[in-house]
């Protein structure tokens, strides 16, 4: 199973940290901390896989993000990047050509995204299109509720 | 009021992107200023304020460690709201922060239930997730029946949600396993791929842990698996497969043809193809056809120029190598090449492969090669590569090693290497094999030479415990040398004062026997029964050493009283005992040899000190079996108490840092120094009724107190490694003890020399025996849903599985409990402890697998 993913930039800022097995805070922080320090070190023509602790940690670069997942040691590596891909993909559909900036100032739907993907740290859906129509869906809900905050009946409705 | 207060705060309210942009331009007063913030936003009434500030807090604590599970009771709150943008942020609050102690855990079940029952497909899936992430027995508990209703929900998206909660579930709550049970194997049936790549994940997992249970399933996984099209569930049933079949040798057989099928796939994803590489080398590697198939598969990864692939490619090339080493062989060259590879897990891998293919024909030629390697690559591979060769050829007492003569050119060749940091290894197997195997001892002596000549080592503190075992080894075996004198000159050069004291010691004390040796057969050539003065080899068989003239014995004499004079006033007592030592003996013969000694007669002073000293020096030290304590026979009468409590208070502190010391030798010479003066207040104080024969034993340890071990002050505190005890009794060398209860293994190939081997067992690895009734109940609740399916299948459950499968899966239980600050070593332990219970498992009654399938 996946135990994290955890999104880094290039400078080692973190931008997404989805833990699937209980860790404190403080040993996410450790975990964060040690982690960028070795794949950020490493340089560009070498294999996708560390190992670490015990376990393995798959990673890919995109632009200036490192996507990066920890599993098990008996995990299908080639298949975790495949993983990775498809959720870069997704969110490249959702955003329209996603940067890191979009990753940043809409991080919840980011979330939300991933939550479509992964479930209890294994694969739940493999299709894009799937996933986008769900995402979709949910965010016109959100809207519609949005739109009813918005409305002056409600302000009023509130304050008194 | 309040009211107005909080349309005004809602109004004025900082969003999440203000928030982000904020974060951007400054960082950690802005992070505690918010906070502040949120503290007060998140206590209002009114709840989009309140998720507002809660998606801030969530924000903070996902990317900047901000801890936030004081705002779990709020969270509560904003996920009881209607709006389905409110519960979004509430339920993401609560999988990131919420955990097995969040006290306000109870307040969610009935909200999750509720959202369950909810039409809105969306929010069922969003309560799901949570459940996932965050559930606890009791969650479970109450909310397996709404997980089972939704297993058959007509929703797709609701059921594979569903699907993948029921893994935790089961995980917390094992009797939910009647309940489900049945609705999550009927989904195997469905034809959907997203359904079924759920499915098979929530089984991956659960054989993970307990394959035995799962096994009458097999014939519907042997139909995906050949049916299916889609890679997920493809690479999923191939693990399950894996495991099941590492249990039950006949299902092996029959995934083989599938399994070939699949790799021969012109377009077959790369995931998949090594997925089915993988469970052919881990499961079924006792089939030939898939076999030959899946190495010829490896040689196009390894010949790949991607890195991935070539990491890869060795990985599985590593799995198969115990078992299949022709198909490591084959790929000899591709190896070797992948050692001068840029990424240093690809050269780790290509290292782990040349160990194993290690072997005697061809130790010679790898550790050539490596050697060139090492001496090429940065430090901590390097002292990889030294680190493997000398595990290799020292395990089982140097069994692949043919010529030791070559074996320690090398190590002397190791001790060269600029970046070399293993310099208490090779200590330990110079004076390893220098005591073990006589005929190495004339190679040894001419190694430690060249290495104590070289004033240029003396510099490099990772080489000084070599210079001490190449001291050592001079001073022990000096009968080989051809040249006492240099040996002499060296171990006192003046460049020694970069040495730490213990080893100085040590130099100062082999130049001791070097003179004794010296004297000896200057003295001895000297006998009336002797015909000349000159060429005489002593008696233990070795090259011919230079008989010594009257000048060149008061040289060395005289050099050495140099050396030494200047060392009798060192602050460290050590060096200054032994200085003292060495001098007060030259002190007594000095005059005898200055008189050009005609005197014949050997009856003298001189004489017989020196032959006393030669007899202390000429017990040979070997081996001692780290039984050997046992097999001393107790004297008769000899009673003794049980625990020494006495002993143990007072020798504890001494006898401590002994037992931890591996050669350190000043700190042994001063805890038997201590631990005799100790010995005999002990005696003389003790009022603890000892019986006759104790006060006897301590009269004698008090007589002859210099040469008892030290470790058999408390009988109790046995010798954890006997060859500890060896090496720390060798200073001072009155402690000497020979035990008998060694036996040397004679090999009969000629050339091969006599390595002396002792009957030193390992304890075998404890298995953990920790009984959890979760995981008792997990299994047989699965056996038992199975057994109720019917179905017309017959099936046979034995009792001892259950144990076998409690002890697997507690190991596997509490290894995941841990924090996961596991080491790599203790990893592979458990898992190898538990491959040996599978193997177990299956030597005793096997599972009637269903006749369909075979």
């Amino acid at each position: 199973m996946i135990h994290f993913v955890l999104l880094v930039s290039r400078q080692g800022k973190v931008r997404l940290t989805k833990w699937y097995s209980p860790y404190t805070q403080k040993e996410r922080s450790k975990v964060i901390r040690e982690l960028s320090g070795v794949i950020l070190n490493r340089g560009p023509k070498l294999c996708n896989f560390v190992e670490w602790r015990g376990y393995k940690v798959v990673y890919k670069r995109y632009a200036s993000l490192y996507f990066c997942m920890c599993i098990d040691a008996e995990d299908n590596e080639l298949e975790v990047l495949e993983i990775i891909h498809h959720y870069v993909e997704i969110l490249d559909r959702y955003f329209g050509s996603v940067c890191e900036l979009d990753l940043i100032f809409h991080f919840h739907k980011a979330y939300y995204i991933l939550d479509e993907l992964l479930i209890a740290g294994e694969l739940q859906e493999s299709s894009k299109k799937t996933v986008a129509r769900i995402i979709s869906a949910q965010d016109q809900m959100v809207e519609a509720a949005k739109e009813e905050a918005g409305s002056i009946s409600y302000i009023i409705a509130q304050t008194t | 009021m309040a009211s107005s207060n909080s349309l005004m705060d809602s109004l004025f309210q900082r969003s999440l992107e203000d928030l982000i942009k904020g974060l951007r331009l400054g960082e950690s007063t802005f992070i505690s200023k918010s906070l502040e913030e949120i503290r007060r936003e998140i206590k209002l009434t009114d709840l989009s304020t309140k998720s507002v500030a809660l998606q801030k807090l969530s924000y903070l604590a996902a990317l900047h460690g901000v801890d936030m599970t004081w705002a779990a009771f709020h969270a509560v709150e904003v996920v009881s709201s209607s709006r389905f943008a409110h519960k979004r942020i509430g339920y993401h609050a609560i999988a990131q922060s919420f955990s097995d102690q969040t006290p306000v855990l109870l307040l969610i079940t009935n909200q999750l239930r509720k959202d369950l029952n909810s039409s809105n497909e969306y929010e069922v899936s969003l309560a799901l997730e949570c459940l996932a992430r965050i559930g606890t027995d009791d969650l479970a508990r109450d909310l397996t029946s709404e997980v089972f209703t939704l297993l058959g929900s007509s929703k797709a998206l609701v059921r594979k949600k569903a699907i993948g909660v029921v893994l935790r579930v089961f995980d917390k709550y094992p009797d939910a396993v009647k309940v489900c049970f049945k609705r999550l194997v009927e989904n195997l049936e469905s034809s959907d791929p997203q359904l079924l790549s759920a499915v098979v994940g929530v089984f991956c997992e659960l054989t993970a842990k307990d394959p035995r249970s799962y096994l009458p399933l097999a014939p519907e996984f042997y139909k995906i698996l050949v049916d299916s099209r889609n890679n997920w569930v493809l690479i999923k049933v191939l693990k399950i497969f894996a495991k099941l079949a590492s249990i039950e040798p006949r299902l092996a057989k029959k995934v083989a043809d599938p399994v070939c099928e699949h790799m021969r796939k012109q377009n077959v994803g790369k995931s998949l193809l090594f997925e089915c590489i993988r469970t052919v080398f881990s499961s079924l590697s006792d089939q030939e056809v898939p076999l030959k198939l899946a190495v010829v598969k490896i040689r196009e990864f390894l010949m790949d120029d991607d890195p991935n692939l070539k990491y890869l490619g060795l990985h599985a090339l590593s799995i198969v190598a115990p078992k299949h080493l022709w198909a490591v062989l084959e790929n000899k060259e591709a190896v070797v090449k992948a050692m001068s590879d840029e990424d240093p897990n690809v050269k780790r891998e290509a290292l782990h492969l040349l160990m194993a293919m290690v072997n005697e024909d061809n130790v010679t030629e790898i550790s050539r090669i490596l050697m060139n390697y090492a001496l090429k690559s940065d430090p901590l591979f390097c002292n990889e590569i030294i680190g493997s060769i000398l595990v290799a050829c020292s395990r089982d007492s140097y069994e692949i090693i043919v010529d030791f003569d070559w074996y320690l050119s090398l190590l002397s060749e190791m001790a060269r290497v600029p970046n070399c940091q293993r310099g208490k290894e090779i200590e330990h197997q110079l004076i390893d094999i220098g005591t073990r195997v006589k005929d190495a001892r004339l190679e040894l002596v001419r190694v430690s030479r060249a290495l104590l000549i070289d004033p240029a080592l003396l510099g490099n503190q990772y080489l000084h415990p070599i210079l001490s075992a190449a001291a050592w080894a001079s001073g022990e075996y000096v009968e080989f040398s051809k040249a006492p004198y240099e040996i002499a000159e060296a171990l006192l050069q003046p460049r020694t004062c970069l040495l730490p004291h213990s080893i100085r010691a040590i130099y100062i004390h082999s130049a001791f026997k070097v003179l004794v040796f010296s004297l000896g057969v200057y003295f001895s050539a000297q006998e009336p029964t002797s015909s000349s003065l000159v060429q005489e080899s002593t008696s233990s068989g070795s090259s011919a050493v230079n008989g010594f003239t009257c000048d060149s014995i008061s040289s060395l004499v005289s050099m050495i009283e140099l050396g030494l004079c200047s060392l009798s006033g060192t602050i460290d007592v050590e060096v200054q005992e032994r200085a003292k030592n060495i001098l007060g003996f030259i002190g007594i013969i000095k005059h005898e040899i200055a008189e050009k000694a005609t005197s014949q007669d050997s009856e003298t002073e001189v004489h017989r000190a020196i032959a006393f000293m030669e007899d202390v020096f000429s017990e040979e030290l070997g081996p001692v079996s780290s039984t050997a304590q046992e097999k001393v026979p107790l004297p008769e009468g000899l009673e003794l108490n049980e625990n020494l409590e006495g002993l143990q208070e007072i020798c504890r502190e001494v006898l401590e840092p002994m037992a931890e010391s591996d050669y350190s030798s000043d700190k042994v010479s001063f805890s038997v120094a201590k631990l005799r003066i100790r010995d005999q207040e002990e005696a003389s104080s003790s009022s603890s009724p000892p019986l006759e024969s104790s006060s006897l034993l301590a009269e004698h340890r008090k007589r002859h107190g210099l040469y008892y071990l030290s470790s058999q002050k408390s009988d109790d505190h046995k010798d954890r490694d006997g060859n500890d005890n060896n090496t720390s009794n060798e200073y001072p060398p009155a402690n000497e003890i020979s035990v008998d209860s060694f036996k040397s293994k004679k090999k009969l190939s000629k050339p091969r020399p006599v390595v002396v081997k002792l009957d030193e067992g390992d304890e075998p690895k404890t298995k953990p025996d920790a009984s959890s009734s979760n995981d008792e109940r997990l299994s047989r609740a699965i056996q038992t849903a199975l057994m109720g399916k019917g179905k017309g299948k017959e099936k046979e459950r034995v009792k001892e599985n259950h144990e076998i499968n409690l002890d697997t899966e507690n190991i596997e239980q509490s290894s995941r409990r841990e924090k996961k600050k596991k080491k790599n070593g203790e990893r592979s332990s458990k898992r190898s402890s538990r491959r040996q219970k599978d193997k177990e498992a299956s030597v005793t009654k096997p599972v009637e697998v269903p006749d369909l399938l075979l």
